[in-house]
């Protein structure tokens, strides 16, 4: 029933004009990540070389702020919905996780309590922002070049989880043991992101819906067949997904590389999303999106068979090239898929839900696999 | 106009960031008297001094007083019969660690490049046996971030050398990827040891043999052992209920009777002990320095060095 309020669907033409509030939105993606990634990249060292925590703590932490994530998600798309204010939500994500970061350097000495509040924190922003920020991109985007728009988004974004680490590992290089500094400079990123986001991005709020959203509307939006379906593929297929750490984990078994360098794995992935990212949401609006979504998954699948048959540097490259292309044709592709699904008064809470659903099924494949890995010594 | 804003906050957080870096962090004042750190002089403590990152030494007699500071630069250190072990960060931008075996004037003799950050470093009395953990991330199933340990034991007689000594059986215990082993302690014939192993949540310790490759659990929930000099007792480190980072309490368990008893310490020991003589401890704490403890369970902790880290004595 909520499909009758749908916009059209996917239609080739259209300027093809990447509007503003898009590429506003991708610079404080940018920024914001430089920022987070700066810290996720030195977070173990420093939780462990410089505070003297456990590793078993950590991984403790670790699995704290996942949970987190998922159950604000749900929360946040519900608030920018019920209130329009889609731009108010995003910003206080920003904001939150700017102020994790800055209580990260003056953190909390030695407790892990208060770390593990700091980090949860900053998991907090992370959730809350991401599903008005997708609504967004929507709303602003022409419905026909929505793939592509998502790709840009995505593009800009990613350049800045690849600048994070880079600059993080440079600056203890030369200032060594400064994790502090480290935070300060990932705090100034995060200060610059929530700037632009005041500045440059416009909000689209639409009058008030005469409906009160509720939290069950918001589920309602799970009777809808076509959501339903993608929700279920979407859960489905992230289930099947190994975490990155583990196709990390299974180059360097296979392939013998360096321990220190399993560190730079991610980045090929992220060179390959960087540049595919546009092109694929291009080809996602011309031969459907939906296709695209699945296309990626069949890359994935590649990857897997690559990592069960070949070796040498064609596996390295294969694997690294295939994944990177999974990303690119599905991250921003099932958003750009949903957001035209969704009823103006529920988007936000309609691309929560679904990005909770497969934040849940990759958490509970990635336990699962985990268990697994630990108890048969491959 | 709000390019502007954005510019001119770019400058000022810039600036900003940047005097951060460049102030200079405050260090506290210690007393330093000049002289050479020798390993061969008895009745000194030897231990990484925290303000400079460097190998120093008091004497025992007292500790609290003026050091003598080396130019070796280390993140964790050991000496014994006359020889050093030094644990240090690699050069780079990637996390690594080198072992260098140094003589008893701190004089480089081997070194060996190493995977992961440097966590402990302990050598055999005689000083034949060495050994070391480091910490190794992105190295486990689930997420980029976790962590896990690698213990190397180095035969400076044979010049056998382990890098990891994952691939130990242990009695009774199912071989598995999530097996970790470290804080290895030698007995007197340079061939059995003490070690933790960890797997599947729980620690053990472990009494292996380095060349046989094997070894049997002794008893579960032992972090971290060190031998007594007689070779009686074990101290380790035993989790407990309580919060904080470091949910440990220190324990010396008799090996002849098989008694554990808790020591006075009641903060959280997160290192490897080192035994001072026969009834005594001592540890490092993250801030607080170098403190001892009796290993009868009795009496109080006392300081012994501030801003310390590391110990071991001539």
């Amino acid at each position: 029933m909520y499909i009758a309020t749908a916009r059209q669907a996917p239609a080739a033409g259209g300027t093809g004009r990447i509007a503003g509030n898009v590429l506003a939105l991708g610079a404080v993606s940018l920024l914001t990540d430089v920022s987070s990634e700066m810290v996720t990249a030195i977070l173990p060292l420093y939780l462990v070389l410089g505070l003297g925590f456990s590793p078993l703590q950590f991984g403790v932490l670790d699995g704290i702020y996942t949970g987190v994530t998922a159950l604000v998600r749900v929360a946040g798309g519900h608030a920018a919905d019920r209130w329009q204010r889609r731009k108010l939500v995003a910003g206080l994500g920003y904001g939150i996780s700017a102020v994790g970061k800055a209580g990260f350097a003056r953190a909390a000495g030695t407790s892990a309590t208060a770390m593990g509040l700091v980090l949860a924190g900053d998991r907090t922003g992370k959730g809350l922002r991401t599903a008005p920020r997708d609504a967004l991109i929507t709303l602003s985007s022409e419905p026909s070049a929505l793939g592509r728009a998502f790709g840009v988004h995505r593009a800009m974004d990613t350049v800045g989880a690849f600048l994070g680490p880079l600059i993080a590992f440079c600056l203890l290089w030369t200032l060594p043991a400064r994790y502090d500094v480290v935070f300060v400079v990932s705090f100034c990123f995060a200060l610059l992101g929530l700037l632009v986001l005041v500045l440059f991005v416009r909000d689209h709020r639409d009058v008030l819906p005469r409906v009160a959203v509720s939290l069950r509307s918001a589920f309602g939006l799970l009777r809808s067949r076509p959501f339903r379906r993608v929700c279920l593929v979407a859960c489905g297929l992230g289930f099947l997904t190994l975490g990155d750490g583990f196709i990390y984990l299974l180059l360097q078994k296979k392939l013998d590389i360096e321990v220190a360098y399993i560190a730079l794995l991610p980045l090929g992935t992220a060179g390959v999303y960087l540049l595919a990212a546009v092109p694929m949401g291009a080809l996602a609006d011309r031969l459907g999106r939906w296709r695209i979504f699945l296309a990626g998954h069949l890359a994935l699948l590649g990857a897997y068979l690559l990592l069960a048959g070949t070796s040498g540097i064609g596996l390295l490259a294969g694997v690294l090239l295939l994944h990177g292309l999974f990303y690119a044709c599905t991250d921003g592709v099932l958003m750009a898929v949903v957001g035209p699904l969704m009823p103006d008064e529920l988007r936000t809470s309609g691309l929560a839900l679904l990005q909770t659903g497969q934040v849940l099924a990759r958490a509970c494949s990635s336990v699962l696999f985990g268990a697994l890995w630990t108890w048969f010594a491959w | 106009m709000r390019i502007l804003v954005v510019v001119a906050a770019v400058i000022a957080l810039g600036i900003g960031a940047t005097a951060y870096a460049l102030r200079a962090p405050d260090k506290p004042a210690v007393a330093v008297e000049a002289g050479a750190v020798d390993l061969s002089e008895q009745g000194r403590l030897i231990f990484m001094d925290e303000i400079s990152g460097k190998v120093a030494s008091v004497p025992l007699s007292s500790p609290g007083g003026p050091r003598r500071v080396s130019s070796l630069s280390c993140k964790r250190f050991y000496t014994a019969a006359r020889q050093g072990l030094c644990l240090a960060d690699a050069q780079g931008p990637l996390p690594g660690s080198t072992a260098v075996f140094v003589d008893q004037a701190l004089g480089e003799q081997r070194r060996v490049e190493v995977a992961g950050v440097p966590n402990r470093a302990k050598l055999s009395a005689d000083g034949r046996m060495a050994s070391w953990t480091t910490f190794v991330t992105g190295d486990s199933y689930s997420q980029a971030g976790t962590f896990s340990t690698r213990t190397a034991i180095f035969d400076k007689q044979t010049e056998v050398y382990s890098s990891n000594i994952e691939g130990t059986s242990v009695e009774g215990i199912k071989m598995a990827n999530d097996m970790n082993y470290w804080g290895v302690t030698f007995t007197a014939d340079d061939r059995t040891y003490y070690a933790t192993m960890s797997t599947a949540g729980k620690t053990y310790l472990i009494q292996g043999d380095a060349v046989e490759e094997s070894a049997k659990p002794l008893r579960e929930n032992v972090e971290c052992p060190s031998l007594s000099p007689d070779g009686t007792r074990v101290a380790f480190k035993k989790r407990v209920p309580g919060d904080g980072a470091r949910p440990w309490r220190e324990h010396v368990l008799d090996l002849r009777t098989m008694v554990e008893t808790p020591l006075a310490e009641t903060r959280g020991i997160d290192d490897q002990v080192v035994w001072l003589d026969n009834d005594t401890i001592a540890y490092g704490l993250p801030g607080e320095g170098i403190w001892a403890v009796q290993a009868n369970g009795e009496g109080a902790p006392r300081q012994l060095v501030p801003h310390a880290s590391s110990p071991s004595l001539v």
